[in-house]
C-alpha cells in the first residue's frame, strides 16, 4: 500500500511519521499530518472560521467516511469548524441556488456537473488553489479545465467525476454474442438487441434522470458528430447527424426493458441488483452495492465505456462534481486551504480507495493510484476523466449550457422520438426551439 | 395615556368647535383602522408582497444569483410559441378537472355513507382521514413504488394471477402515467371532500327528513330536495379548496414522475420550479407561475359568484 506519489512529501518540513502512507493513518497521524501541512500551506484559515459545506449524498459509505476523515482532521488542526450537510443529488443544486441569491447560508459547495457555472459570479476565484494542485498532482485532465475554467479564471475544482460507463452481465452479454465488449455503435447496437432477444434485456434511463439520462444520451449525439450547441453557442442541434442518433437511440430503446421513460437515477440500480436487468449505464454503485448483498451478480459483471462515435473517438458527459466557494463565504482562505487539503495525495489516495471507483480523478498523478489496478473490474473508470466532456461539448462551459441540461432539453428530444410522440424532424425541431429559448 | 396629556392642550385651544384631532379621537373608523394595520402588515408582507414580486419577477430576465433588467413581454412571448408550456397547462386542466370531478363524486358517496349510523362510527371516520393525514412526499414515495416499472405490487399480483403477460408500465406511457397521478391525487384528497362534507350534512336538520319521510318522499328525493339544496354552500367551498389545491399540486408530480415521461404530466407548477429554480431561469419560471393566476381567479370567481346567489344559499328557486 506505499505506492503513493511522493512528489510533494520534500515538500514537508516534518519528520519521517508524516511519511507514513494515508491509507494506514490513524486518526492521530492523519491529525499531525494536517497540523503539519497547516503550517506549510499558502493559505492561513482565519481563526475560529466556521464553514458551512454542502455535499451530495453518498452512494458509497466507505466513501463518506473517508471524507468525514478529511473534514475532522482539518477542523482539529487549524481549530476551525465545517459544518457538512448532505443533500440527495436533485437537491443540490436548488439549495446552492437559493443560497447564491440570498448571499447566506453556505460558504461551499460540493454539487454536480456545472454548478459553479450557474451563477459564476457568485464563485470565489480559485485559480491558485488549481495551480498548485496541477503543480503537485500530475496536471489537470482537459475535461477538468473545462469543468472548473471561465474566461481564464478558476471559478470550481472539478474534485471528482463519476463515470457513466456500461455496467453489463458478462454472461448475458457473451450469449449475445459478444464475448469481448462491442467497440462501435454497430456492435452496441447489435449487443443491446441480441440480449433482449435473450431475455436478459438492457435498459438506460430515458426519463428526467439528471445524471442517467444525461449522461448516456449525451454521448448518444456526439457519438453520431451531433452537437447541441457549436463553438460560438449557437444552436446547431437541427443537423442531419441528429437524425442519425436519434434512429441510433430508438433502435436501442425498443430493446430496452420496459418503462425506461419513467426512470429516475435510482431505476436502473434496483432493477440491476434486483436481476431484471443486465446492461445499463451508471456509476460504480451497482458493483459497490453488489459485492457487498449480491456477490454472485457482482462475479458476472463487468464495465466498459461506451463505444467510440464514428469519428472512433469516445466522449462520454460523465458525471463532474465541483466543489465552489461564495464570494459572500466570511471565510475564503480556510475554504481554499479545505479545498487544497482534501485533494492532497494524502487525503486523496485513501479517499479514492475508499470511494471504490465511485469516484474518478480529474488531476492525472492519481492514475497510479492502486484501486484502478487491484480489481480490474474498476479499471474502466480510472480513464473517466480522458474521456469526459462538459454539457457544452465543443463550447465554452457556460450558464446556459448548465440550464440545457438542468431543463433536459436533449432528454426530452429523445425520449419524444422514442416514445412515438413525435417524429425525427418535430422531435429536432422542438429541441432547436428550447435551446433557442435558453442561449437566447 | 401620554394622549390624554397631549390632547388636553389641544382642546383648551380650540374652544367651541371640536378640533380635528378631537374628531378623530372620537372617530370608530379612524379606532379600526389602527386594530386593522397589523392584520393588513401581515398580508402585505406575506401574501401582496410576494406576489407582486413573483409577477414583476416574470417581466424580467432575472437568474439565480443576479439580478434581472425588465425585459416586457418577452417571457411571455416566448412561451406561447413553447409546446411544452401549453402542454403543461393542458396536462394541469385536465389534471385538476378529471381529479376534482372524481373527488367530489367519492367524497360525496362517503360522506353520506359516514352520516348513517353504524357501530364504529367515530373509529371509521377517523380511519377515512388517514390518506389526509400522511406527508404527500411519504405517500408519493409509496405509490412510486406501487408504480415502479419494475417492482410493482399491482403488476406483480396480476401476474401471478395470471391476469396479465409484462408488467404495466405504469409511469413510462403517457395516458397510464396520468391516469396514474390522477389516481394518487384523488387518494390523498377524497377524505378532505368527504370530511367536509360529513359536517355539512350534519347541520341539516333530522326534522326536514322526517316530515319528508311523512310525505312519502322517496331515499332520492330526500337527497335531491333536502341534502343537497342545503348542501350546496358547502359544496363550493370545498370544491373551490379541492380545485385550487389540486390545480397548483406539486409534490406528487415531483416525487412520482418528475413531470415525465415526455413531459405527459408536467404540471404548471412542477415546470415552472425546472425552469425557475432547477434550470436558474427565475424570470421564466415567474412567468409561468403568473400564467397560473388568471385560471386560479377564473375558479374562485365561480363559486364566489355562486355562493352570492341565494339559490345556491337557500337551494331554493328563490333567485
Amino acid at each position: 500500500m506505499n505506492k503513493f506519489t511522493t512528489d510533494r512529501r520534500s515538500l514537508l518540513k516534518g519528520g519521517a511519521g508524516l511519511l507514513a502512507a494515508a491509507a494506514t493513518m490513524s486518526g492521530d497521524e492523519l491529525l499531525g499530518y494536517a497540523k503539519a501541512w497547516a503550517q506549510t500551506a499558502p493559505w492561513k484559515p482565519e481563526p475560529g472560521a466556521k464553514i458551512n459545506l454542502l455535499r451530495w449524498k453518498r452512494f458509497v459509505e466507505a466513501e463518506d467516511v473517508a471524507f468525514m476523515k478529511i473534514v475532522d482532521a482539518f477542523q482539529k488542526a487549524n481549530n476551525v469548524t465545517i459544518n457538512v450537510s448532505n443533500e440527495s443529488y436533485d437537491d443540490i443544486q436548488p439549495k446552492a441556488s437559493v443560497a447564491a441569491n440570498t448571499g447566506q447560508g453556505l460558504d461551499m459547495v460540493w454539487g454536480l456537473y456545472s454548478l459553479p457555472f450557474l451563477f459564476p459570479s457568485k464563485c470565489v476565484d480559485v485559480t491558485d488553489v488549481a495551480d498548485y494542485l496541477g503543480q503537485k498532482c500530475g496536471g489537470w485532465t482537459d475535461s477538468g479545465k473545462a469543468y472548473g475554467m471561465l474566461n481564464g479564471k478558476w471559478i470550481g475544482i472539478p474534485v471528482a467525476a463519476t463515470g457513466g460507463l456500461v455496467n453489463y452481465r458478462v454472461a448475458a452479454a457473451e450469449k449475445a454474442g459478444h464475448k469481448e465488449f462491442p467497440k462501435d455503435l454497430a456492435g452496441f447496437a447489435d449487443l443491446v438487441k441480441g440480449m433482449n432477444k435473450n431475455g436478459t434485456p438492457a435498459g438506460m434511463a430515458l426519463g428526467h434522470a439528471s445524471g442517467d439520462a444525461n449522461g448516456w444520451l449525451h454521448w448518444a449525439l456526439w457519438a453520431h458528430g451531433g452537437k447541441l450547441i457549436d463553438k460560438n453557442n449557437k444552436v446547431a442541434i437541427n443537423s442531419p447527424e441528429t437524425a442519425k442518433s436519434l434512429e441510433y437511440v430508438k433502435g436501442l430503446y425498443d430493446n430496452f426493458v420496459p418503462g425506461t421513460a419513467s426512470w429516475n437515477d435510482s431505476s436502473n440500480n434496483k432493477a440491476f441488483l434486483a436481476g431484471q436487468l443486465h446492461l445499463t449505464t451508471n456509476g460504480i454503485s451497482i458493483y459497490v452495492t453488489a459485492k457487498k448483498e449480491n456477490p454472485q451478480i457482482a462475479e458476472d459483471m463487468n464495465h466498459a465505456h461506451l463505444p467510440p462515435g464514428i469519428d472512433g473517438k469516445t466522449r462520454e458527459l460523465n458525471l463532474g462534481f465541483p466543489i465552489l466557494i461564495f464570494t459572500f463565504s466570511k471565510y475564503p482562505q480556510t475554504c481554499k486551504a479545505f479545498t487544497a487539503f482534501m485533494l492532497e495525495p494524502d487525503q486523496f489516495n485513501p479517499w479514492i480507495e475508499a470511494a471504490q471507483g465511485y469516484l474518478s480523478h480529474f488531476l492525472l498523478g492519481y492514475d497510479k493510484n492502486p484501486v484502478w489496478t487491484a480489481d480490474p473490474k474498476t479499471t474502466p473508470y480510472r480513464s473517466v476523466a480522458q474521456s469526459a466532456s462538459t454539457p457544452a461539448g465543443e463550447a465554452q462551459m457556460s450558464e446556459n449550457a448548465a440550464a440545457a441540461i438542468a431543463d433536459f432539453v436533449l432528454v426530452d428530444m429523445y425520449a419524444n422520438y422514442c416514445t412515438g410522440r413525435e417524429d425525427v424532424k418535430t422531435a429536432m425541431t422542438s429541441a432547436e426551439r428550447a435551446a433557442k429559448r435558453i442561449f437566447r | 395615556m401620554s394622549t390624554v396629556q397631549t390632547s388636553m392642550p389641544v382642546q383648551a385651544a380650540a374652544a367651541g368647535e371640536p378640533s380635528l384631532w378631537l374628531r378623530l379621537r372620537a372617530n370608530r373608523n379612524w379606532a379600526a383602522l389602527w386594530f386593522m394595520l397589523p392584520a393588513a402588515a401581515f398580508l402585505i408582507l406575506f401574501l401582496a408582497y410576494p406576489l407582486g414580486l413573483g409577477i414583476w419577477m416574470s417581466f424580467t430576465d432575472e437568474r439565480i444569483g443576479r439580478g434581472g433588467v425588465f425585459i416586457g413581454l418577452e417571457n411571455y412571448q416566448w412561451l406561447w410559441d413553447d409546446a411544452i408550456f401549453w402542454l403543461s397547462v393542458f396536462n394541469t386542466v385536465l389534471y385538476t378537472l378529471v381529479a376534482s370531478v372524481i373527488k367530489f363524486a367519492i367524497g360525496l358517496y362517503l360522506a353520506l355513507l359516514l352520516n348513517r349510523h353504524m357501530p364504529f362510527k367515530a373509529m371509521i371516520r377517523s380511519i377515512v382521514l388517514i390518506p389526509f393525514i400522511v406527508p404527500t412526499v411519504l405517500s408519493a414515495i409509496a405509490f412510486w413504488w406501487i408504480y415502479d416499472a419494475q417492482f410493482s405490487i399491482i403488476s406483480w399480483s396480476l401476474i401471478k394471477l395470471g391476469l396479465i403477460e409484462h408488467n404495466i408500465n405504469f409511469l413510462g406511457d403517457s395516458t397510464w402515467a396520468r391516469a396514474s397521478v390522477i389516481f394518487a391525487n384523488v387518494w390523498r384528497g377524497v377524505p378532505f371532500v368527504a370530511i367536509t362534507l360529513l359536517a355539512g350534512l350534519q347541520t341539516v336538520s333530522p326534522s326536514l327528513y322526517e316530515a319528508a319521510t311523512l310525505d312519502g318522499a322517496t331515499n332520492w328525493q330526500r337527497f335531491r330536495y333536502i341534502t343537497y339544496p342545503l348542501l350546496t354552500p358547502i359544496i363550493a367551498v370545498v370544491m373551490t379548496f379541492s380545485v385550487l389545491f389540486t390545480f397548483t399540486d406539486f409534490q406528487l408530480i415531483w416525487a412520482l414522475t418528475r413531470g415525465g415521461p415526455v413531459n405527459a404530466t408536467h404540471l404548471m407548477a412542477t415546470l415552472s420550479y425546472q425552469r425557475g429554480i432547477i434550470s436558474g431561469r427565475l424570470g421564466e419560471g415567474a412567468a409561468i407561475a403568473t400564467a397560473m393566476i388568471p385560471f386560479l381567479l377564473a375558479a374562485i370567481a365561480i363559486s364566489w359568484f355562486g355562493m352570492q346567489r341565494r339559490k345556491w344559499q337557500q337551494g331554493s328557486n328563490n333567485d
